[in-house]
C-alpha cells in the first residue's frame, strides 16, 4: 500500500472576536515582526481551543501539531466533539483555507464534499446544475457528460431534470447534489456530515455508494460524522481529534470506542414527557449516560396523574441500536400498587445492579399499565455501555461477534 | 515500496504560495468551469423575464438619452461634432464595462464566500468569469452601438471609421485587464477590513467624470488647460479616446497616451494577480 496523504505538523490558528479598528494595530505589529523575520508574536500566545472556557488570548489553535498518514484505499472516519477541529482539518485538506504552519502532501486529485449542492444556482435547471456543480467540484465537461445518466439515475429526479432547482423539494435537491458528488472520479474523497439530510433510504444509498467507492474502486475516503454507526459501517480507520489535537489514530472500532467512552454529549439521561392528557412522566432519569459493563445503573421515575391512577404494571425496557429488546426490568411490587391506589403522584428510585450488557449504545423505554394510561413508551433515554477495563487484559471479541448480554461467571481450570 | 514513488506528491498544501506563481496552469485545467460560470451568469440574468436578453439594451439606451438631454442640450457641452447619442454611447459602453468589471471583482470574495468556503477551485476563475460575462454584455451593447452608427450614417451624418479601428481588440483587452486588476487589488484589500468597499461604491461613478465619457478631451483641454492632466492621467481616457477616434474619426488620439495606458494596465493587472493569489489562501477565515 502506498501513502496518499501525509500530514506533517499541521496547525491552524484562528483569531476570535470582531475585526475592527482594534485589530489593525496588531496586524501591523505582526506584519512588522514578519518583515524582520521574527516569529508571529500573537501565535506564541495562542491557546488550546476549548470553547467552554473564556481564555485570555483571542488567538486559538483550532488544530495543533497534527501528524498522520493515510494509505491508498482506506476509508478513514474523523470523529471528535464540536469544535475539535474536524471541519478545519477537512477545510485544509480540501484547500479551502491554508494552514498556519505545517504541510499536507497529497497524491492524486482531491474532491471535497463539505456541503451538498455548493454552487447550485436556484434559477438553473437540474441539468444545468449538474454540469455547473460537477465543474465546481473539479470534473471536466466530458467526464460529466459520460456519467450524466448515472447521476440522474442515482438521484432519481429524471422527471424534473429540466425544471429549475428552486422548484425542487429539499430532498430532491440533496439527492441531485449528492449524485453529482458521488460520481466524481477523484482518487480521494473528503466528505463532511452531509448525510444528515435526506430520508433514511437515501442515506443508506449514500453510505452504500461511499463504501463501493472505497472498497470496490480502491479510492480513499475521509469521512467526518457524529454518527458512530455510519463511521463503523464505512470506515476501517479512525482519527479522533480532541481540542485541536490528535487524540488517537487506529482501527475505526477502537477509535469510536474511545470516543464513546469519553463522551457524554449525544446521549440523554433525563426526560420529561406527557404520556397522555391525564398522566405526565415528570422525570425519568439516570445519574449519567456512560456506564462500564459491570457498573450499577441508578434510576428514578416520577409519574404524576390528574387523579388517582391505579397501577398494575411498570417496567423498564432496554433496546439495542437495532431496536431489539434486550431486557425488561419489572418494577411492580405490592407497595407501589398500594400507593398508587391512594395518590396520583409516584416517585421511585432504584438501582439496576451489575448491568452486563455488551458495549454499545442502548435506548431505554418504559412500559406502563394503569387505569388512565397504558402502553410502551420507547426511545426515552439513551445510554452508552463501554468495556469494563478492569475485566482483563485479554483481547475481547469485537462487539458484533458477541451476544447481547455478558454473564459473569467463574471458571475452575484443572 | 518504492521510496522514490512515495515522495512524488501531486499537491502540497502549505501556509504560503510562491509570490509569483500565478496558478495559470490550474486555471486552464478548470476552463470548463469558467465557461459554465459565464453561462450561468448570462442565463440567470434573464430567466423569468419576457423580454429576455433585450434588457441588456435598455440600460444604455436610457442612459444616453439622459446624457444627451442633460449634458449636450442643457449644459451645452460639445460632442466633437458627432451626433450626441453615438458619442455618449461609445463612452458609456466602454465605461460600463470597466466599471462592472471593477465593482463586481472588488466584492468577489464577499459575494461568493459561501461557495468559496466550501470547495476548492482556482480562485482566479471567479474574477475571470466576471470579466467574461460582462464581455458578453458589452458585446450586446456594442451591437447597439454599431446599429446606432449605421442609423446616423444613413441619415446623412458624417461617420467614417478609420484604420485605427483595428486597435479595437487591444482596447477591449486593456479595459478588461484594467477593471480586473483594480478589482482584484480592492478585493484583496477588503477581505479583512471593508473600508475601501465604501470608497468603491461612491468613487467609481465619480471617477467617470475624470474620463472622457460625457465630454471630448479636446473640450477639456481648451477649458481647463491646467487640470486636463488629471483626465489624461486616467488610463481609461486613452482607451475611450482611441475607440472614438477609430470608429467615429473624431477625438484626440496619440500613441504616447495609449502606450502610457497600456503600461499602467499591465502593472495594475500583475499587481492584482499577485495580491489576489496571496490573499486567496486564507480569505475564508477573515472575510
Amino acid at each position: 500500500m502506498s501513502k496518499v496523504i501525509k500530514v506533517e505538523n499541521l496547525s491552524k490558528a484562528y483569531q476570535l472576536g470582531d475585526f475592527g479598528t482594534g485589530t489593525i494595530s496588531r496586524d501591523l505589529e505582526r506584519f512588522w515582526a514578519r518583515m524582520r523575520g521574527k516569529e508571529d508574536p500573537f501565535l506564541k500566545i495562542g491557546e488550546v481551543n476549548d470553547r467552554t472556557i473564556k481564555g485570555g488570548s483571542d488567538v486559538v489553535w483550532s488544530l495543533k501539531d497534527i501528524n498522520f498518514e493515510i494509505e491508498q484505499g482506506d476509508a478513514v472516519g474523523i470523529i471528535g466533539r464540536n469544535g475539535a477541529g474536524k471541519s478545519t482539518l477537512l477545510k485544509i485538506l480540501s484547500r479551502v483555507t491554508s494552514p498556519t504552519t505545517g504541510s499536507v502532501k497529497v497524491k492524486g486529485r482531491i474532491a471535497s464534499l463539505l456541503e451538498v449542492g455548493t454552487g447550485f444556482h436556484p434559477e438553473l435547471t437540474g441539468r444545468e446544475n449538474i454540469y455547473l456543480n460537477g465543474a465546481i467540484l473539479g470534473m471536466r465537461k466530458a467526464e460529466i457528460k459520460r456519467r450524466f445518466d448515472e447521476i440522474v439515475d442515482f438521484a432519481g429526479v429524471e422527471r424534473y431534470i429540466d425544471t429549475p432547482v428552486k422548484r425542487y423539494s429539499s430532498g430532491m435537491y440533496v439527492r441531485l447534489a449528492f449524485g453529482v458528488a458521488a460520481h466524481l472520479e477523484s482518487e480521494i474523497l473528503v466528505v463532511d456530515e452531509v448525510l444528515a439530510v435526506g430520508d433514511a433510504e437515501f442515506q443508506k444509498k449514500c453510505l452504500g455508494k461511499m463504501s463501493d467507492v472505497s472498497k470496490g474502486e480502491g479510492r480513499t475516503i475521509l469521512f467526518v460524522s457524529h454518527n458512530m454507526e455510519s463511521i463503523l459501517k464505512l470506515c476501517k480507520q479512525g482519527i479522533y481529534l480532541e481540542k485541536g489535537k490528535l487524540f488517537s489514530q487506529s482501527a475505526a472500532e477502537k477509535v469510536v470506542f474511545e470516543y464513546i467512552s469519553e463522551s457524554d454529549l449525544p446521549s440523554t439521561n433525563q426526560h420529561t414527557e406527557d404520556l397522555n392528557k391525564h398522566v405526565k412522566l415528570l422525570k425519568y432519569a439516570l445519574t449519567k449516560t456512560n456506564y462500564r459493563m459491570s457498573e450499577n445503573i441508578e434510576f428514578c421515575i416520577e409519574l404524576l396523574s390528574s387523579s388517582i391512577n391505579k397501577l398494575s404494571g411498570l417496567c423498564i425496557l432496554i433496546y439495542n441500536i437495532y431496536e431489539t429488546r434486550v431486557a425488561i426490568i419489572d418494577l411492580r411490587c405490592e407497595e407501589l400498587v398500594e400507593i398508587s391506589k391512594k395518590k396520583g403522584h409516584l416517585y421511585l428510585e432504584g438501582v439496576m445492579k451489575n448491568i452486563n450488557l455488551i458495549p454499545g449504545s442502548y435506548t431505554m423505554g418504559l412500559y406502563l399499565n394503569s387505569e388512565l394510561c397504558s402502553g410502551d413508551y420507547l426511545n426515552i433515554l439513551k445510554i452508552q455501555i463501554s468495556e469494563d477495563l478492569q475485566q482483563s487484559a485479554f483481547i475481547q471479541y469485537p462487539p458484533e461477534v458477541r451476544g447481547v448480554a455478558f454473564f459473569n461467571h467463574t471458571l475452575t481450570i484443572k | 515500496m518504492n521510496q522514490l514513488a512515495e515522495e512524488n506528491w501531486d499537491i502540497e498544501i502549505t501556509p504560503k504560495n510562491n509570490l509569483f506563481s500565478l496558478g495559470l496552469k490550474d486555471v486552464w485545467q478548470y476552463r470548463d468551469l469558467l465557461v459554465l460560470l459565464v453561462r450561468r451568469d448570462f442565463v440567470s440574468f434573464y430567466k423569468q423575464t419576457i423580454l429576455g436578453p433585450i434588457w441588456f439594451f435598455v440600460q444604455p439606451i436610457i442612459t444616453i438619452l439622459i446624457y444627451n438631454l442633460v449634458f449636450n442640450n442643457l449644459a451645452n457641452i460639445g460632442t466633437d461634432k458627432i451626433p450626441g447619442p453615438v458619442f455618449y454611447l461609445a463612452g458609456t459602453i466602454l465605461w460600463n464595462y470597466f466599471a462592472d468589471c471593477l465593482t463586481k471583482t472588488s466584492t468577489v470574495f464577499r459575494d461568493n464566500a459561501a461557495m468559496l468556503g466550501k470547495v476548492y477551485f482556482p480562485r482566479l476563475i471567479m474574477p475571470l468569469s466576471i470579466v467574461l460575462s460582462n464581455l458578453i454584455r458589452f458585446a450586446v451593447q456594442f451591437i447597439l452601438f454599431v446599429i446606432l452608427m449605421l442609423v446616423y450614417h444613413f441619415n446623412g451624418s458624417l461617420i467614417r471609421p478609420n484604420i485605427y479601428i483595428l486597435l479595437f481588440p487591444l482596447l477591449i483587452i486593456l479595459i478588461a485587464a484594467l477593471g480586473l486588476g483594480l478589482g482584484m487589488i480592492i478585493s484583496a484589500v477588503t477581505t479583512k477590513y471593508r473600508d475601501l468597499a465604501f470608497v468603491v461604491s461612491f468613487g467609481v461613478p465619480l471617477l467617470m467624470y475624470t474620463t472622457t465619457v460625457i465630454y471630448p478631451l479636446s473640450a477639456a483641454i481648451i477649458k481647463y488647460p491646467a487640470y486636463s492632466w488629471i483626465i489624461k492621467f486616467n488610463p481609461v481616457t486613452a482607451i475611450i479616446e482611441t475607440f472614438r477616434y477609430g470608429f467615429l474619426n473624431k477625438g484626440s488620439f496619440s500613441w504616447e497616451l495609449l502606450a502610457y495606458s497600456s503600461c499602467i494596465t499591465v502593472i495594475i493587472l500583475l499587481t492584482g494577480i499577485i495580491i489576489f493569489n496571496k490573499v486567496e489562501k486564507t480569505f475564508v477565515d477573515t472575510v
